[in-house]
């Protein structure tokens, strides 16, 4: 039977809420904000599941709620409700969000990867290229220093990334070297999953296209799943197999990437893609 | 039972921001055999592009069902398979070919069409033979296998869009206008490779604005506009 296998990540009802929310929050919303107490429903009872091998774009305005959702799985915000499952931790039967601080530290380490849209957030700059990937596989346990050095030199060949530089730390770096870099460091231990939130912006086309080629890349090479968030429809249409679209801290469409560029059936969908230059 | 069986297939577009419904095409019915070759014909706008579409589901099929002997799940009606079903189809059982070339950035004609066989799954070293097997039997000069198919000519994009598709071998080919703008000699060329697919059972349901290219290689003609087959 083909397509028996589980989701790789499977997300339950995921809120995350900036604020106390009052009684009649959910019926005085103006977009994702109360008008009563103040407080935005950032994410507002998401649900979504990625399968192994497959990349699931991730499409919507500017504060829709994209990059939280991203963060929450990354641990980086906390939730306010929903549940999470990873097929990789405890054989995809436990909530990650209810895990211990020392089960989410390994399971960021080990199970996932995460590349942000500022290399800031992801990388510590003044470290050498080799030391931001080596403190990643430090995290997963190991402590052979030879290997992590051939480990190190493996990934950033595969970002063409010149070994030679790799002591070089990335602040001396360009944006796209930087982006590489984090997905060199996001690769480290061999995680199921890569959240890449909006990893080609403001990066010029030819540094875009060699991101988007070693997405492509690492897809195939390691059967990654990968969670894709990104304005750019060009990217998401080049790369995703499925996508949804979020307005609102909420889901309000999802369908084949195709289907949902050239059949969108929301208002906002339409009004998406017909902005597409 | 038929490979593809259509019936009362309707689709129409809501658009927003004019809140207005666009019709589309409307109660089409048919049916397709394995190795046979069906044409569709209408005037501009009459839905024949919109049945490629929603067979392929990358429009939404509002009413109708379009029955499919799957290899993979049986009989399944492509217009409620889920989206994986639908993905798993296109990769490995229904081929879509169009005028346009849609081929990541940076990517030769060789990786493009090694790509599709990546995808399912076969390794580097037999996608690298089998794609060099496709691009010769689509006469694609050696040449070009290892340049960005974007300074490509209408024909040689044409043959690359349709090795990436043959590739997979796919038992049923959606091919949504691919000879326009090709000039006399090249549509021959692809009219015979056409044949050469037929010979091996591959069903094909084909949008062709030139009749006369249709002469000899379809077994009948499906008129939008009549709703009917017409000889």
């Amino acid at each position: 039977m083909v397509l028996d296998e589980k989701p790789v990540l499977k997300v339950n009802n995921l809120v995350v809420r900036y604020g106390k929310g009052c009684p009649d929050c959910q019926q005085n919303l103006e977009k994702n904000r109360c008008k009563i107490c103040g407080t935005v429903w950032a994410c507002n009872d998401v649900s979504l599941e990625v399968y192994p091998g497959e990349i699931l774009g991730i499409v919507g305005e500017s504060g829709s709620g994209k990059s939280t959702l991203m963060k929450s799985l990354y641990f980086d915000f906390p939730t306010t409700s929903g549940s999470a499952y990873l097929s990789e931790y405890q054989n995809g039967e436990s909530d990650i969000w209810q895990a211990s601080a020392g089960q989410q530290r390994m399971i960021r380490n080990t199970i996932m990867g995460m590349v942000y849209q500022n290399p800031v957030m992801g990388l510590r700059m003044d470290y050498s290229s080799a030391s931001n990937i080596a403190e990643k596989i430090i995290a997963a346990g190991a402590r052979n220093a030879g290997q992590m050095t051939s480990r190190a030199e493996e990934l950033l060949s595969a970002v063409e990334i010149l070994t030679s530089r790799m002591q070089e730390a990335p602040k001396n770096f360009s944006g796209g070297m930087q982006q590489r870099v984090q997905i060199s460091k996001a690769l480290a231990n061999n995680p199921s999953i890569l959240l890449l939130d909006e990893v080609t912006t403001g990066l010029d086309l030819s540094v875009q296209a060699k991101v988007l080629d070693l997405i492509r890349k690492i897809k195939a090479k390691y059967g990654i799943s990968v969670l894709l968030v990104s304005h750019d429809l060009a990217v998401i249409r080049m790369l995703a197999d499925r996508t949804i679209v979020m307005l609102d801290g909420k889901i309000i469409e999802s369908g084949l990437t195709d289907q949902i560029l050239e059949d969108p059936q929301e208002a906002y969908t339409q009004q998406l893609v017909h902005s597409l230059l | 039972m038929s490979m593809l069986k259509i019936e009362g297939l309707t689709k129409n577009f809501y658009l927003h921001n004019v809140q207005r419904e666009i019709k589309s095409c409307s109660h089409i019915s048919f049916t397709l055999d394995q190795g046979e070759f069906i044409g569709i014909i209408g005037l501009s706008g009459a839905g024949k592009s919109t049945i490629m579409k929603c067979i392929n589901r990358t429009y939404l099929p509002m009413q109708g069902s379009i029955l499919y002997d799957s290899l993979a799940f049986g009989e399944i009606d492509l217009c409620q398979a889920t989206e994986r079903q639908m993905l798993y189809l296109r990769k490995y059982e229904i081929g879509y070919v169009s005028q346009f070339l849609n081929v990541m950035p940076r990517t030769t004609a060789k990786e493009h069409v090694m790509n599709a066989l990546l995808d399912m799954g076969k390794s580097e070293t037999v996608a690298e033979q089998e794609a060099a097997e496709m691009l010769s039997y689509f006469k694609l000069s050696e040449d070009l296998w290892d340049i960005y198919p974007n300074t490509f000519s209408g024909g040689e994009r044409l043959r690359l869009n349709l090795a990436h598709t043959m590739v997979k071998k796919p038992r049923l080919m959606l091919l949504d206008e691919p000879t326009a703008s090709l000039d006399n000699k090249t549509k021959i060329l692809v009219k015979e490779m056409l044949q050469k697919l037929k010979n091996k059972d591959t069903a094909m349901l084909g949008i062709f604005h030139d009749l006369e290219f249709m002469d000899g290689i379809c077994d009948k003609v499906f008129n939008i506009s009549e709703g009917e087959f017409q000889c």
